[in-house]
């Protein structure tokens, strides 16, 4: 098995440094005439106003907290799901059960108008 | 063995590694080299393809040629245009934070080329068939999370940072239905491999036409997981303007553009392995060869189809594309979990179960439709009420 | 003897990142190798043979909450300007503390505990012997871990709703 991920992991080196070599590769061919103007950051032509930073919205922290949530839950999931066949039918009423509660969350956060974008 | 198979190369190909009498773990490495460098390769070219075939049904659609001047019904297009990309200058914004803005676009098409390791081509045809199969698939992906929010932070730019947010909330809202669909062929077929999912659904019984539910669950969520119309908001001309690589120009850009295509020819190649049957099809046992074909036929309708909704539909706003994940997609998949689960348990022959099975789907898929469509009438009369009630004050 | 010089490899990866993450000025850049450090320990569960508990440690750690930390961190003004510097007035004194201890426990750890060794192979089957003993034996665990989710959902809604931003 470990033979396998071998694989996959001289595949991972090689294919996260084919991009960087690529992009040296293609410094030797580009040209390179950087001046402010160009160099700006863009915004739509004018000059930048303000700092760089967004206005705190809760909205996207909440939308990946939720996440986190349904996606611990999924990693549940998985294993049942690959047993599910051999297991009986309380392994059903289980995961039911399980699926239940997660389903009451959902509705917890969609009734308290987390689920909500503004 | 059959002299049809694919696997035949390889074995000879192995014999011939062991009689040179190298030891073990050099035979594991030069093996691993080799399909390392297919697979790199394959993924490239087949986005030189893709690329192409996209900007041909585009244009087919909306009346047009399309590319055709350079090379045979223009299909050498995609190399001039990735030529004039590699010698483009990049204008690397001042404010913008080195290691990070340079990282992004080789993290994306990183992320991206992981996943070419667990698809199944053939019958014994896969890179890497880990126990892990379906999950490997999701993993890869949060790493091209990661280079969105390094891309958006590090181009110091307030639009490349919005859309870098929206772009990730996107992502995830649309990865939990994912998941949540491709775990009902999971709970049918016993487990996690990619091969043993193909090889579930022998006899045609593709997971597909039995739980068509999830398939389109899948496939919405595939749709927005690519960012394609109607999930493509970040990347729309009219909207934010380019999204998260607004500060990107040149080879970068090219990263982050291969990604994409590549990416939508994967969840092609996956939906295909999960509810398609993958390389199953007529006589595949005697001539093993046809399984590539298969495979091949079925993903490409399914790339046609990834484009031809691209050039058909309008896209949604950003709190319709959140609202309709968690609210719809999510429950959907969570009732879809458990329908399987029941069924799988339940004691009648198999073709009655699956027609039920399907009955059911239909069912579901009926109530779902019902629900989206009295909220929407609501939606709408409240939005033509308040019209109303503007215009006459 | 390959393997050897691979988990060595990883940890090392795994220990430098982490090293990095407490001692680098910028917080993002703080991030970024915390989730080098959760890819070196993914590598190390797939080193034990323990697959699915690297597959899911990437889902998890580097999927949902290292993009939750980054989140926290561009979403707080300020946080990416300022560069905090990681040592105090005490620096030297912890240190010193620090490396006593140390070096105390890995004596404890290497020559005190009793590790028990499984003699026998990993079974192929190790997805599907979780997946039993998840409604099984540790039934009861599995069912509270949704509970355990439930609450913490309900109270990271009751924190965000608290301010009104």
């Amino acid at each position: 098995m470990l033979n396998t991920y071998a694989v996959i992991g001289l595949y991972a080196l090689i294919a996260l440094s084919f991009p960087f070599i690529v992009l040296l590769l293609a410094r030797l061919v580009r040209p390179s005439k950087p001046n402010p103007l160009k160099n700006s950051t863009y915004e739509c032509g004018m000059e930048t106003i303000g700092d760089t930073w967004v206005q705190f919205r809760a909205q996207y922290y909440l939308f990946a907290l939720v996440f986190v949530i349904f996606d611990v839950e999924v990693v549940f999931l998985y294993p049942w799901a690959v047993a599910y066949g051999k297991l009986g039918l309380f392994a059903l009423i289980e995961m039911a059960i399980f699926i239940g509660m997660l389903a009451v969350a959902l509705v917890y956060a969609w009734r308290k108008g987390i689920l909500e974008w503004q | 063995m059959n002299p049809l198979d694919p696997r035949i190369l390889g074995d000879w190909w192995n014999t011939w590694l062991h009689s040179t009498g190298l030891a073990e773990p050099w035979i594991v490495f030069i093996n691993a080299l080799v399909v390392a460098v297919i697979m790199l390769g394959l993924g490239l070219t087949s986005v030189l393809f893709a690329v192409w075939l996209e900007r041909k049904v585009a244009a087919r659609v909306q009346d047009r040629l399309g590319p055709n001047r350079v090379g045979p019904y223009g299909l050498v297009q995609t190399v001039a245009d990735a030529l004039k990309l590699l010698t483009k200058e990049d204008i690397t914004p001042d404010a913008a934070e080195r290691v990070s803005y340079n990282l992004a676009p080789g993290l994306a098409v990183f992320a991206v080329l992981m996943l070419l390791m667990v698809i199944p081509f053939g019958p014994g045809l896969i890179a890497a068939d880990v126990n892990i199969g379906v999950l490997y698939l999701v993993a890869m992906g949060s790493i091209g999370i990661m280079s969105i929010l390094m891309a958006g932070w590090s181009s110091n730019n307030k639009y490349a940072l919005l859309g870098g947010f929206r772009a990730v909330a996107q992502l995830l809202s649309y990865e939990i239905p994912m998941i949540l669909a491709m775990s009902v062929p999971v709970i049918f077929a016993g487990t996690m491999k990619m091969s043993g999912l193909v090889e579930a659904q022998a006899n045609w019984r593709w997971f597909g036409i039995v739980m068509p539910a999830a398939f389109i669950l899948y496939f919405l969520a595939a749709l927005a997981e690519n960012e394609r119309t109607p999930f493509d908001l970040l990347e729309a001309d009219s909207e934010i303007v380019a999204g998260y690589h607004i500060e990107y120009s040149g080879m970068k850009f090219a990263w982050f553009f291969l990604a994409f295509f590549l990416n939508t020819l994967i969840l092609s190649a996956v939906s295909t392995t999960l509810f398609l049957g993958g390389w199953q099809g007529p006589f595949v046992d005697q001539v093993p060869l046809l399984g590539i074909i298969y495979f091949f036929i079925k993903a490409s309708i399914m790339v046609f189809v990834f484009m031809w909704i691209r050039a058909t539909f309008p896209r949604l706003r950003i709190d319709q594309m959140m609202a309709f994940a968690w609210k719809v997609l999510v429950p959907l998949g969570l009732v879809l979990v458990l329908v399987a689960a029941v069924f799988v348990k339940l004691p009648l022959a198999p073709l009655a179960r699956d027609l039920l099975l399907f009955v059911t789907n239909l069912v579901v898929l009926a109530v779902t439709l019902g629900l989206l469509g009295r909220h929407l009438r609501r939606e709408a009369q409240r939005f033509s009420a308040r019209r109303l009630a503007t215009s006459q004050s | 003897m390959v393997m050897q010089v691979v988990f060595l490899l990883v940890s090392l990866f795994t220990v430098a990142c982490a090293f990095m993450v407490v001692t680098h000025r910028n917080l993002f850049s703080s991030a970024l190798f915390l989730v080098g450090t959760f890819f070196g320990v993914a590598a190390l569960y797939v080193l034990l043979e323990a697959e699915f508990l690297a597959v899911a440690q990437v889902l998890i750690y580097v999927g949902a909450i290292a993009t939750l930390i980054v989140f926290a961190i561009m979403l707080t003004r300020g946080m990416m300007s300022g560069r905090t510097s990681p040592r105090n007035e005490q620096a030297v004194w912890a240190g010193l503390g620090s490396i006593v201890l140390g070096v105390v426990f890995l004596y404890l750890v290497v020559y005190r505990v009793n590790w028990p060794v499984v003699e026998k192979a990993v079974p192929p089957d190790t997805i599907e012997r979780l997946g039993a003993s998840l409604v099984g034996h540790y039934l009861i665990p599995f069912e509270l871990a949704s509970v355990l989710l439930l609450a913490a959902l309900i109270g990271a809604v009751l924190i965000a709703r608290e301010k009104e931003f």
